[in-house]
């Protein structure tokens, strides 16, 4: 239920997205958020656009995942 | 069948990378601890993706309460067949929740007995339904946390706007912090909180911030990609093995600091907070979603007055005390054995994101 999909905002009109994931199209609700622009991702969640997607931050929570732990050693 | 690079997705299933992170968990990871992943989203991912052969035996995960169906309440189940029962009666609902077995039914029976019962992927369908079934009445099904509950509230918003006078909303929409709060303070051993990424896109950080002052429990908010899951565990377990309890966000992709403002303006709006039963915490103060006076036109539950029956809940099922992190699916007599996705006895069975039939789906 709350499984949510990113997905890339090709067209708008009014409060409704035509979004991408893949090359399957989508149409998403903007009644939940505002700023939406093509060429956005946005988390598609239940039909509604809930979220956009940060790209700088999502390249910053891969370069974390590659860091190497070192709590434990000096 | 996978079409083009699916961005923000693919990057974060790198099996290498699932690896690395594997044996950092492994590097840092002393002390057994139970971790509770609070999202059914996050059981399936976990179990889908077999992350538990990727955790030492240091790590215990307890399956949670966000799973809609799962917690919906047996007379809920109930309230809305005996809606579906009355006449120019239209049901719409996400269609989890068709098998969830009431106390004598279930939505889906009645649906092959006649009942108008359909399944839609977003409210805005069920709205769009009302608009072309005019002399019908068209009730929504609502059910749902923080991600779906604002969803639901834009609808009844649109509904007043488009002048739609035949779409009603029944909820039972809820909000995860009193459950979660419930759960901190109950008997079950939890040392840290996987907690739900969706919601918190809504909601923001805020709301955890109790579990790590005053609880001291460890908080990570998570994507459901296999590294991200990893990722939060490896977080939990560092804030666990030094005793610094703090709300940590790994799923900053999405998830901002105070949330979707939008979305929470639209929730507040529409809906007011009420006690609330949950299958296995009970009565929850505050985790229900009620819709207020305002929009009382569209409420199912004042416009149609209907009987439900006493309910009975399933003999044997332990889905309460799965969804509270006391014991597994396979802990139940009949997992597996009478309880099966075909025949399910209870609704942790039938929700694809409920831990029996996540753990039956995915068994070794
Ligand atoms: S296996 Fe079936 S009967 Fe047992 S707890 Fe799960 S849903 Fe209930």
């Amino acid at each position: 239920m709350c499984l949510g999909v990113p997905a890339r905002v090709i067209h708008i009109d009014g409060s409704v997205a035509t979004v991408a994931l893949g090359s399957v199209e989508y149409k998403a609700s903007l009644l939940l958020l505002n700023n939406v622009n093509p060429g956005d991702y946005v988390l598609l969640h239940a039909g509604f656009a809930i979220e956009k997607i940060d790209p700088a931050e999502a390249a910053e929570t891969i370069r974390l995942f590659n860091e190497i732990s070192n709590m434990y050693e000096e | 069948m996978k079409p083009e690079g699916l961005r923000y997705i693919d990057e974060y299933r790198d099996s290498a990378l699932v690896l690395h992170l594997s044996n950092q968990i492994r590097k840092v990871s002393k002390k057994p601890v139970n971790l509770m992943e609070v999202c059914g989203g996050h059981t399936m991912a976990i179990h889908k993706n077999g992350l538990t052969g990727f955790l030492p035996e240091t790590i215990n995960l307890l399956s949670g309460p966000g799973c809609p169906v799962c917690v919906s309440s047996q007379t809920f189940i109930d309230h809305a067949i005996a809606l579906g029962n009355l006449p120019d009666m239209i049901l719409t609902t996400y269609g989890d929740l068709l098998r969830v077995p009431g106390s004598l039914s279930s939505l889906e029976k009645e649906k092959a007995a006649g009942s108008d019962i359909r399944i839609v992927y977003s409210v805005l369908d069920a709205l769009e339904i009302a608009k072309q079934n005019r002399k019908k009445q068209v009730v929504f099904i609502g059910i749902g946390f923080e991600t779906t509950a604002p969803a639901s509230a834009a609808a009844i918003k649109k509904a007043e706007m488009d002048g739609i006078r035949n779409f009603y909303l029944l909820s039972s929409h809820k909000v995860m912090p009193p459950a979660l709060e419930a759960l901190a303070a109950g008997d079950t051993k939890i040392d840290g909180f996987i907690a739900p990424g969706h919601v918190s896109a809504i909601t923001g950080y805020g709301i955890y911030q109790k579990f790590a002052k005053v609880y001291k429990r460890g908080v990570v908010i998570s994507g459901f990609e296999p590294a991200d899951i990893l990722q939060s565990i490896l977080m939990l377990v560092k804030q666990i093995e030094l005793s610094n309890y703090h709300v940590e966000n790994e799923y900053k992709r999405i998830v901002k600091p105070g949330g979707n403002p939008k979305a929470l303006a639209i929730m507040e709006e529409v809906f007011i907070p009420v006690d609330a039963e949950w299958r296995g915490l009970g009565i929850v103060p505050e985790s229900g979603l009620a819709i207020t006076e305002k929009f009382a036109a569209y409420d199912a539950t004042r416009k149609f007055d209907v009987k439900i029956p006493e309910s009975k809940p399933p003999r044997g099922c332990i889905c309460g005390e799965i969804l509270t992190g006391k014991s597994k699916p396979s802990d139940c007599r009949l997992f597996a054995s009478v309880c099966n996705p075909l025949n399910p006895v209870g609704a942790c069975m039938v929700s694809s994101e409920g831990a029996c039939s996540v753990f039956y789906k995915y068994r070794a």
